[in-house]
């Protein structure tokens, strides 16, 4: 008890430089619980980049590959899937809803997306939210198109601008389907998922864009005009791949099978949250090279530290040698510099969590918006707990060493002091 | 009471010290006290002084000889039972910063008996607390503690911190207070009336003083004095 009075009482004393070292230690375990739970959340947000949705159909290739090119727009379709299959899936029992997806061509470097109106309705993300409109409203004419917020931001776009899809994935002049252009009704509020580099328009308007063109190629002679293409039936031959909904969960894996063992084409079904886990097994290394950086934090922070005990603990031999002198043991002297060490610390982790919080509430919003990353404001979890202890206990194992020295020198210096 | 019938408080034969183990640094056959008693200590530099006390206060063991206190040999107990007795029985004053930075002057005063229940029992024996007593001590040292409440231990001058380690080494009425050149800071008025100050609430506890100065004017004051001469070279075997 006298031990802990003395010791904070000390510290007091000493303020300014302990403060310092207090901080160090609180800015490091800021950095390692932050790193820790930004990590949880980017990975629970990003394996929930595509949530509601029970099953992701598309050609037969890989289920990552699938997922690549039919959520985040990475790579190209090997193959794709025809209106007919598409259509008789779409009518199994077990299906309560689908949303086509026409891939294949962009609008100045970002992904041109045909889908249907539900898929405003039907796709969600980080859990259960759903797209919401910045502005605007979702397509409805044939040449109407929707943003995602960074085309927006980006392309300073706003509802009423005029854009003209590029064929392919650049190109020159001559693959601009310019005779066609479209118009933005809608822009996205930002989702922090693939959407939000995407301009939306209906099936029929990517089908409208290519009744001129085949393989690739404008037909030459046979132009067909934007006022022409509104007349003709627009219903396409194939699409990219779709997602689909069940009635009930249940079914996932015989509709799964049923898609895999499909007759007339090689086709494919991936559920998306085992996909993107898949998926971010490869960023794995990253995240622990990420943990390695901020325990490495941690220890310079101790480290800064013991340097500041032991430079201090010059300026103390007096200190050490006044109690001695009152009757304290060596033993009390080293079990004085040790409970120090514990002290800064304990104190250091505690301010370190206060401070985390601090963080997480001030950028959370801004977080959501641009990484559509949720950040939770709940109690610290176990895990957390164990690194705030292992933080602790490195702290008075560091201790030992300023303690071990006092203790060394209180039997050696005595009474007297040389300094 | 006379003296030489009783058990001396203190009694040191045959001391010899040495840091290193070749060159001794004291050399002393005979240092006595006698319960309550005053013994000025003086010497030239490098005459052992202050090793003499370390040794006295158990702090140190000697190469040699033995150091006995109230009839205990301090070489035969051990690291931690020297450290309990030092508590009990033994003050301390130094030559200089005697006092912790981070306790108001009174708190100090207290740390004298914080090591030791004895101490702490006999400083509320009269006195209705041990703050009491501090207090008590520092106004019979000539400070006045209601004052120093106000003050901040960094803000003391020298003499006023001299004072207090005097009360701290005096408090709960050691058998034996042991000060190493407290007054060498000290301009001579003060250094007359500390040690005035010290020998009277000495002898009001009954605690015997050895007192080391090389400033002789002081001598004067004291039962007895003992001059310490450096010790003979005695070369490695």
């Amino acid at each position: 008890m006298l031990a802990v009075s003395l010791a904070l009482k000390s510290v007091r004393h000493r303020r300014l430089a302990v403060a310092l070292t207090v901080l160090t230690i609180a800015l490091s375990v800021v950095l390692l619980l932050g790193v820790e739970r930004l990590r949880r959340e980017a990975r629970s947000s990003f394996t929930s980049t595509v949530s509601g949705t029970d099953l992701i159909v598309g050609a037969r290739s890989g289920p990552v590959n699938l997922l690549l090119y039919s959520v985040f727009h990475i790579g190209e379709a090997t193959s794709d899937v025809s209106w007919q299959s598409y259509r008789e899936i779409a009518a199994l029992p077990e299906v309560a809803w689908t949303v086509p997806l026409a891939l294949g061509d962009s609008h100045r470097g970002f992904r041109v997306v045909g889908t249907s109106p539900d898929f405003f309705a039907r796709y969600r993300y980080g859990g259960s939210r759903s797209l919401a409109f910045a502005a605007g409203k979702p397509f409805d004419d044939l040449y109407d198109a929707v943003i995602g917020a960074r085309v927006a931001e980006q392309l300073h776009y706003r509802p009423g601008q005029r854009v003209v899809i590029a064929h392919g994935f650049g190109g020159g002049p001559q693959m601009q389907h310019a005779d066609k252009p479209f118009r933005v009704v809608g822009v996205l509020a930002p989702t922090g998922t693939p959407v939000d580099a995407t301009v939306l328009v209906s099936l029929a308007g990517i089908e409208a864009i290519h009744v001129d063109w085949r393989s690739g190629m404008r037909l030459p002679g046979h132009e067909i005009s934007a006022a022409q293409a509104r007349t003709m039936d627009l219903t396409p031959t194939s699409i990219t791949a779709f997602l689909v909904g069940l009635k009930s969960r249940l079914a996932a894996f015989a509709v799964q099978r049923a898609v895999n063992d499909y007759t007339d084409e090689p086709l494919l079904a991936i559920l998306p949250g085992v996909a993107l886990g898949e998926l971010w097994g490869l960023v794995v290394p990253a995240e622990n090279a990420l943990r390695a950086v901020s325990a490495m934090v941690v220890l310079a922070g101790l480290c800064g530290m013991l340097t500041a005990l032991l430079a201090m603990l010059d300026q103390r031999r007096r200190e050490m040698a006044i109690l001695r002198a009152v009757g304290a043991s060596a033993r009390t002297v080293f079990a004085l510099l040790l409970l120090e060490a514990g002290l800064l610390a304990a104190v250091g982790a505690a301010l370190g969590m206060v401070l985390l919080y601090v963080a997480l509430a001030a950028l959370r919003g801004g977080v959501a918006a641009h990484y559509g990353i949720l950040l939770t404001l709940g109690p610290p979890s176990g895990e957390e707990w164990l690194l705030l202890g292992a933080v602790i206990a490195l702290g008075l194992i560091a201790g030992c060493i300023p303690a071990w020295i006092a203790y060394r020198r209180s039997l050696a210096d005595g009474l007297q002091v040389r300094l | 009471m006379p003296w030489g019938d009783t058990a001396p408080l203190l009694a040191c034969r045959d001391l010899r010290f040495s840091w290193d183990g070749l060159v001794d640094v004291l050399a002393l056959s005979r240092f006595d006290a006698a319960p309550g008693e005053s013994v000025f200590v003086c010497g030239p530099s490098g005459s052992g002084k202050s090793t003499l006390l370390g040794l006295i206060a158990g702090i140190a063991v000697p190469g040699a000889g033995t150091v006995a206190v109230l009839d205990i040999r301090l070489s035969e107990l051990s690291a931690a039972r020297r450290d309990r007795f030092r508590a009990d029985y033994l003050g301390y004053i130094f030559q200089q910063f005697n006092l912790l930075p981070y306790l108001s002057p009174v708190e100090n005063v207290l740390l004298g008996c914080a090591f030791s229940t004895r101490r702490s029992a006999c400083a509320i024996r009269n006195a209705p607390s041990a703050r009491a007593e501090a207090e008590r001590l520092l106004d019979a040292l000539g400070l006045d503690a209601a004052a120093l409440r106000r003050h901040r231990t960094v803000d003391l001058s020298v003499g006023q911190q001299q004072r207090v380690a005097a009360a701290r080494a005096l408090i709960g009425a050691p058998a034996l207070v042991l000060a190493d050149e407290p007054t060498s800071a000290l301009d001579a008025e003060a250094r007359d009336a500390f040690v005035g100050l010290l020998l009277t609430e000495c002898r009001h506890h009954c605690s015997a003083v050895v007192f080391v100065s090389h400033d002789l004017a002081l001598a004067r004051h004291f039962d007895r004095v003992v001059r310490l001469a450096p010790p003979a070279r005695r070369e490695a075997a």
